[in-house]
C-alpha cells in the first residue's frame, strides 16, 4: 500500500476551467455584475461578491424523460395506511406523496450562484474601459527605484552590520561549543591562588593550572565573534510606483445643488475613483469645492457640509492651479479632474472660465471630466426647448476643438454607469465628441 | 474496558482520540487488510491511499471524481456551484471519492478523524475496490489498468487540438459531445473488450495511416451517377451502418460525413470515457451495499480485536446509522430510496438467510437459505449480479416488510395514483419486479436510437425515441440536445418519439445544422 501525500500539491487546478467558465458566462455574469453593483453600497462597490446567473444561461442539456405525463411507477418506502387497490388524489406540484424524483442531477432551475473574487468583479465591473493617454508618464515614473529593507545577508557594508543579530548568533554559538566563560577562569584562578604550591595542595594546585590551561587554550580556540556570526542587514531596490495620479473632484456647492445632485455626482467619483486604482498604484484624491470661492477641503466635508453663495467656477479652476503647482507636479503626476455641477455659472465668469481650462488646466490634465447632473424628475413642458447651461455652451466650444476633455449629463442614479462606461470605453478615434 | 463485542480482545487499540499521522494510517490499512483478505476473502487492486484538502476534494468533485480530466467551462461551473454550496454550509463534502484503477486509487479527506479513516479505508480501499475487481459488469465494461494512461492521454490530446485549432472549436465539440454523453454508450458487449492502453497507440497509427495514404487526386475522380435504389440496397446499406444504432457517439464518430479526423478522435475519448463510468450507474446499490457492509463487518472486528476503543465504535455507529437511514416517503427529508441503506439492508438480509433462515426464506431462496457460508454467498452475488437482476433475484419478503414498501402507479389518463402492490403475500413479486425495473438503465434513460440515414440523398438522419409508457421527452432540452446532434451530423436531423405499443409518432422534433462545429471543406 501507498500512501500519498497530495495536500501540498499546487492549488488552483481547476483555474484553466473556471477561466473557461467565465469566459464561456461573461455576457451573463458582466449583466449579474452590473446588476449587484446596483444594489451595493458605494463604499464596497469594488469588494469581491456572489453573483447569481439564471440557470438556463450555462444549461447543459441532455436527453432525459418529462417529468409530467404517460404512465409511471414509482415505490416507495415506509406504508403506513395503504392496502393494494387505494386510490390517492394526484398531488399538486409533482412533490409529496406521489414521489417526488427530482431532475436527474439535482440540478432545480434555480439561480446559478457562484462566488467572484475582488480582482474578476472589478475586471468585468470596468471590462473595456481604457485611460485616455495612459502612457504619457510611464517612461519618467518607471526609471525611480527605491530601497527597501529585505531580511539579514552574510556579506555588506560595515555600515549596515547588524549588531544585535550579529551578538545573537555569537552568543549561541559559544554555548553551543561550550566556550568557558570569564566568570569560571576567574574563579578557577582564585582558587588556584588560595592554595599553596607543596603538599597535598600542590597536588590539586597542579591539576588545577592544568585546567586552566586546558581552558584557556579552549578560550583562544573559540573565538567571541567569528566571521560566521556577523550578519549585515540587506536593501534591496524596488521599482518606485510605475505611475502615480492624482484625482481632482471639483464640485459646485452652491445653493443649486441639491443632495440627489451631489449623491449622483458621488457617484461619479467613487466609479473614477476605483478605475484609477486600478490602473495606477498610488492614487491621490483632492476634493476641491466652489461656490463663488473655491477651497480645498476633507471628503466628507466636500460631500457634507452645507454652504452658500454665488457660482464662479473659475475660482475651483484657480484653486486646482495652486494645488497642482504646489504639490502635484506635472511632470511626476498624472492629473485627472472630474467636475460635477448643475451648469449654473455667473455669465461675467464664463470667459475667464475657458480661457483658464484651455491655457492652464487642460494642458497638464490627462483627462478632464465634467458631469452635469440634473434634477431627477425635471419634465419640460412639451414645445418647449430647454436651453442649455452656461458651463455646457462653454464647455462645448472647448471639447469641440479636440482638447483631452469630455462631458455628459446625468438625470437618474441609473444613469451614472452607463454614462462612465460610455466616457471611458476604448476609443480609437478623438476623445472628447460631445453628445446631449 | 468493557467486552461488548463478546470476542476475546487481543491488541492493543490502534489509535486512541480523533488524531491522526501516516503511521496510523498504514497500521489501519494493514490490521483491515488482515481481516479483508484473511477473514471475509475478499480480492482487491493493491491500494493507494491519498490524502487531500478541500479544495483538491471540490476538484475532484467538478471533474466527475477523476484526478486528472481535459479541461471544458462545465467542470468550472460545477467547481464554482459546489464551492458557493460548500462555503455557504449547504453542502458537506464527502469522506473519501475512490477510482476503479489498478491500483485502486482512494482519496481522503484531511479533516476526517481517525475513525473516519479507518471508516473510509474499509468503505472504499477494501469494500468498492473488491466490487470493481469482481464484478462483472466492470469486468466486461472497463479497463482499471488503463483508464489513468488514457485519461492522460485525453487530456493530451484536448490540449493539443486546443493549441492547433483554438479553444472555441473544441469547446463547441465537446459540448455537443457532453449533450450526447448519455446516448454514447453500448449497452451489449461487442465482439471485443476495449483495450484502454492500446487506444492510445492506435489513435496515432490511424492519423498516420491516413496521412500515408492521402492523395488530393482521389477528390478528381469522377463518380459513378446515384444508383437506384431498391429495397435490397437499402437493407445493406442499414446493415453496413450498423443501423438500429443505440449507441449514437459511436454512429456519428463513424459515420458523420463532414467531421475531421480529430473532431472523431474527440468524440471517441468522451464516448470511452462515459462507457467507463457507464458500470457505476448500473450497481449504484449493489456497489454501496458492498461497501457499507464490508466496512460494517470490518470495524465490528477490530472491535472485537480490541484494536478499536468503545469511543471510536459509538462515533463510527453514529457515522454508519446516518448513512444507511431510510427516510418514509412522506418525510421531508424524503428524496429517494437511499441506496447505501437498501444495498447494506438487502447485503445484512442475505447473511442472515444464510445463518438464520426462517421457514419463508427457504421458500423463496432454496439454494442459500441456510448454507451458513454468507461470505461465499455474498462473494458470487457481487461478482454476477447488477442492481436490476440483484433484486429480482435477492429482494426478500423480509426486506419489502422492513421497508415497508409500497407500489404506486401514476397513469395520467386517470384522474387519481392507484397503489398497485403493499409489502403483503400478493404483492411481494409485484414490488420485487417494479423495484427491479426501477434499477434497469432501459428504464431510466430514454430508448434513443438512429434507425436510418439516406446517405445518398438529402443525408437526413432520423433517430426513434421509443416513449415507454407514453413518457415524452423534456422537450426544451430536446431541442437543445438534437441542436448539437444536427452541428454534428452537418445535415438535417429528426426525432420521432414514438409509441412502441402501436407504432404511431407521438411527436416529432427536427433541427437544421448551424455551422461553427463543421468549417467548410474548402477543397
Amino acid at each position: 500500500m501507498h500512501i500519498v501525500d497530495r495536500r501540498l500539491n499546487p492549488s488552483g487546478k481547476n483555474l484553466a476551467n473556471r477561466q473557461r467558465f467565465m469566459r464561456r458566462a461573461k455576457s451573463l455574469i458582466r449583466k449579474a455584475v452590473h446588476e449587484s453593483s446596483a444594489s451595493r453600497s458605494i463604499k464596497d462597490a469594488d469588494q469581491a461578491g456572489e453573483v447569481a446567473l439564471p440557470a438556463q444561461g450555462v444549461h447543459e442539456p441532455s436527453f432525459h424523460r418529462n417529468s409530467s405525463g404517460g404512465m409511471r411507477d414509482h415505490l416507495l418506502p415506509g406504508n403506513k395506511q395503504y392496502v393494494e387497490g387505494d386510490t390517492i388524489p394526484r398531488p399538486q406540484g409533482g412533490a409529496g406523496g406521489g414521489g417526488s424524483e427530482g431532475s436527474p442531477d439535482g440540478e432545480g432551475q434555480d439561480d446559478f450562484r457562484f462566488a467572484l473574487s475582488r480582482d474578476e468583479f472589478v475586471d468585468l465591473f470596468l471590462e473595456d474601459l481604457e485611460l485616455p493617454d495612459l502612457a504619457k508618464r510611464r517612461v519618467v515614473d518607471s526609471e525611480s527605484v527605491s530601497w527597501h529593507r529585505a531580511g539579514y545577508s552574510v556579506t555588506g557594508s560595515p555600515a549596515n552590520l547588524a549588531l544585535l543579530r550579529t551578538v545573537r548568533n555569537s552568543l549561541s554559538r559559544r554555548i553551543a561549543l561550550k566556550r568557558p566563560k570569564p566568570a569560571d577562569l576567574q574563579a578557577l584562578r582564585d582558587e588556584i591562588a588560595a592554595l599553596s604550591p607543596d603538599g597535598e595542595e600542590g597536588d590539586r594546585r597542579i591539576q588545577l593550572e592544568e585546567e586552566l590551561t586546558r581552558k584557556l587554550r579552549r578560550t583562544g580556540l573559540i573565538p567571541y565573534i567569528d566571521p560566521l556570526d556577523v550578519r549585515y542587514r540587506k536593501f534591496e531596490p524596488q521599482p518606485k510606483p510605475v505611475a502615480q495620479a492624482v484625482m481632482f473632484c471639483l464640485m459646485d456647492v452652491s445653493g443649486s445643488m441639491t443632495e440627489h445632485m451631489k449623491d449622483l455626482a458621488k457617484r461619479f467619483y467613487v466609479l473614477l475613483y476605483i478605475f484609477l486604482k486600478r490602473r495606477y498604484k498610488h492614487v491621490d484624491v483632492v476634493f476641491i469645492r466652489h461656490t463663488h470661492q473655491a477651497q480645498e477641503v476633507d471628503e466628507d466635508t466636500f460631500f457634507h457640509s452645507p454652504e452658500t453663495g454665488g457660482t464662479v467656477v473659475s475660482t475651483a479652476l484657480e484653486e486646482m492651479q495652486r494645488v497642482i503647482d504646489e504639490r502635484y507636479s506635472p511632470d511626476s503626476w498624472n492629473i485627472y479632474a472630474a467636475q460635477a455641477s448643475d451648469g449654473d455659472n455667473t455669465a461675467s465668469d464664463n470667459d475667464k472660465t475657458a480661457a483658464l481650462l484651455t491655457d492652464t488646466i487642460l494642458p497638464v490634465c490627462q483627462y478632464y471630466a465634467y458631469l452635469e447632473v440634473g434634477r431627477d424628475s425635471e419634465h419640460f413642458p412639451p414645445g418647449f426647448i430647454r436651453r442649455d447651461s452656461d458651463l455646457w455652451q462653454t464647455y462645448s466650444a472647448i471639447c469641440k476643438s479636440g482638447a483631452p476633455m469630455a462631458m455628459r449629463k446625468v438625470g437618474h442614479r441609473r444613469d451614472i454607469y452607463p454614462v462612465f462606461r460610455e466616457l471611458f470605453a476604448k476609443k480609437t478615434a478623438t476623445t472628447g465628441a460631445e453628445t446631449t | 474496558m468493557n467486552d461488548f463485542g463478546g470476542g476475546i480482545k487481543v491488541g492493543r487499540p490502534l489509535f486512541e482520540g480523533a488524531d491522526w499521522e501516516f503511521g496510523t494510517i498504514q497500521r489501519v490499512h494493514d490490521a483491515i487488510e488482515e481481516i479483508a483478505i484473511g477473514e471475509l476473502g475478499l480480492d482487491v487492486y493493491p491500494n493507494q491511499i491519498e490524502i487531500i484538502g478541500t479544495e483538491q476534494m471540490l476538484d475532484a468533485y467538478s471533474s466527475i471524481g477523476m484526478p486528472l480530466f481535459y479541461k471544458h467551462w462545465s467542470f468550472g461551473k460545477h467547481f464554482a456551484r459546489n464551492e458557493a454550496m460548500y462555503r455557504a454550509g449547504m453542502q458537506g463534502l464527502a469522506y473519501e471519492i475512490v477510482i476503479n484503477s489498478n491500483p485502486c486509487i482512494s482519496y481522503i479527506m484531511e479533516e476526517n478523524t481517525a475513525t473516519m479513516q479507518t471508516l473510509v479505508i474499509a468503505h472504499a480501499a477494501f469494500g468498492h475496490n473488491h466490487f470493481f475487481k469482481n464484478n462483472y459488469v466492470f469486468k466486461q465494461w472497463t479497463d482499471a489498468d488503463g483508464i489513468l494512461d488514457y485519461l492522460e492521454f485525453a487530456r493530451g490530446y484536448i490540449a493539443q487540438c486546443e493549441d492547433r485549432y483554438g479553444e472555441t472549436a473544441v469547446e463547441r465539440l465537446l459540448d455537443a459531445a457532453h449533450a450526447l454523453m448519455t446516448h454514447g454508450v453500448h449497452r451489449y458487449p461487442r465482439r471485443r473488450s476495449a483495450d484502454l492502453r492500446s487506444e492510445e497507440q492506435r489513435a496515432k497509427e490511424r492519423r498516420l495511416h491516413e496521412e500515408r495514404v492521402f492523395n488530393d487526386l482521389w477528390r478528381t475522380v469522377p463518380t459513378k451517377g446515384v444508383e437506384k435504389e431498391d429495397k435490397s440496397i437499402e437493407e445493406r446499406r442499414r446493415a453496413l451502418l450498423q443501423l438500429p444504432q443505440e449507441n449514437v457517439l459511436f454512429f456519428l464518430e463513424k459515420t458523420a460525413p463532414r467531421l475531421r479526423p480529430w473532431q472523431r478522435e474527440v468524440l471517441r475519448i468522451v464516448r470511452i470515457i462515459a462507457q467507463y463510468f457507464y458500470p457505476q450507474s448500473q450497481t449504484k446499490v449493489m456497489n454501496e451495499g458492498c461497501a457499507t457492509y464490508v466496512h460494517y463487518r470490518i470495524m465490528n472486528r477490530l472491535h472485537e480485536k480490541g484494536l478499536l476503543t468503545d469511543g471510536n465504535m459509538v462515533e463510527f455507529l453514529r457515522s454508519h446509522t446516518n448513512v444507511v437511514f431510510q427516510p418514509d416517503f412522506d418525510d421531508p427529508r424524503y428524496s429517494g430510496i437511499n441506496p447505501y441503506a437498501l444495498g447494506f439492508g438487502m447485503m445484512r438480509d442475505i447473511e442472515r438467510i444464510c445463518t438464520e433462515p426462517t421457514a419463508e426464506d427457504q421458500n423463496w431462496f432454496p439454494d442459500i437459505a441456510g448454507s451458513g457460508d454468507p461470505m461465499a454467498v455474498l462473494r458470487d452475488v457481487w461478482a454476477n449480479y447488477r442492481d436490476e437482476s440483484f433484486m429480482l433475484q435477492f429482494l426478500s419478503p423480509r426486506m419489502i416488510r422492513d421497508f415497508s414498501l409500497f407500489h404506486v402507479l401514476d397513469d395520467s389518463n386517470e384522474p387519481n395514483l392507484t397503489v398497485e402492490a403493499i409489502h403483503d403475500e400478493r404483492g411481494y413479486r409485484k414490488i420485487q419486479r417494479a423495484l427491479a425495473k426501477q434499477y434497469d438503465i432501459a428504464w431510466t434513460l430514454p430508448d434513443i436510437q438512429v434507425v436510418d440515414v439516406n446517405l445518398i440523398g438529402d443525408r437526413r438522419l432520423i433517430l426513434h425515441h421509443r416513449a415507454l409508457n407514453r413518457v415524452l421527452l423534456e422537450e426544451r432540452d430536446a431541442r437543445f440536445v438534437l441542436q448539437h446532434l444536427a452541428d454534428l451530423w452537418g445535415y438535417d436531423v429528426l426525432l420521432k418519439e414514438v409509441d412502441p405499443a402501436s407504432d404511431s409518432v407521438l411527436k416529432e422534433h427536427a433541427a437544421t445544422p448551424r455551422g461553427g462545429i463543421l468549417q467548410p471543406d474548402g477543397g
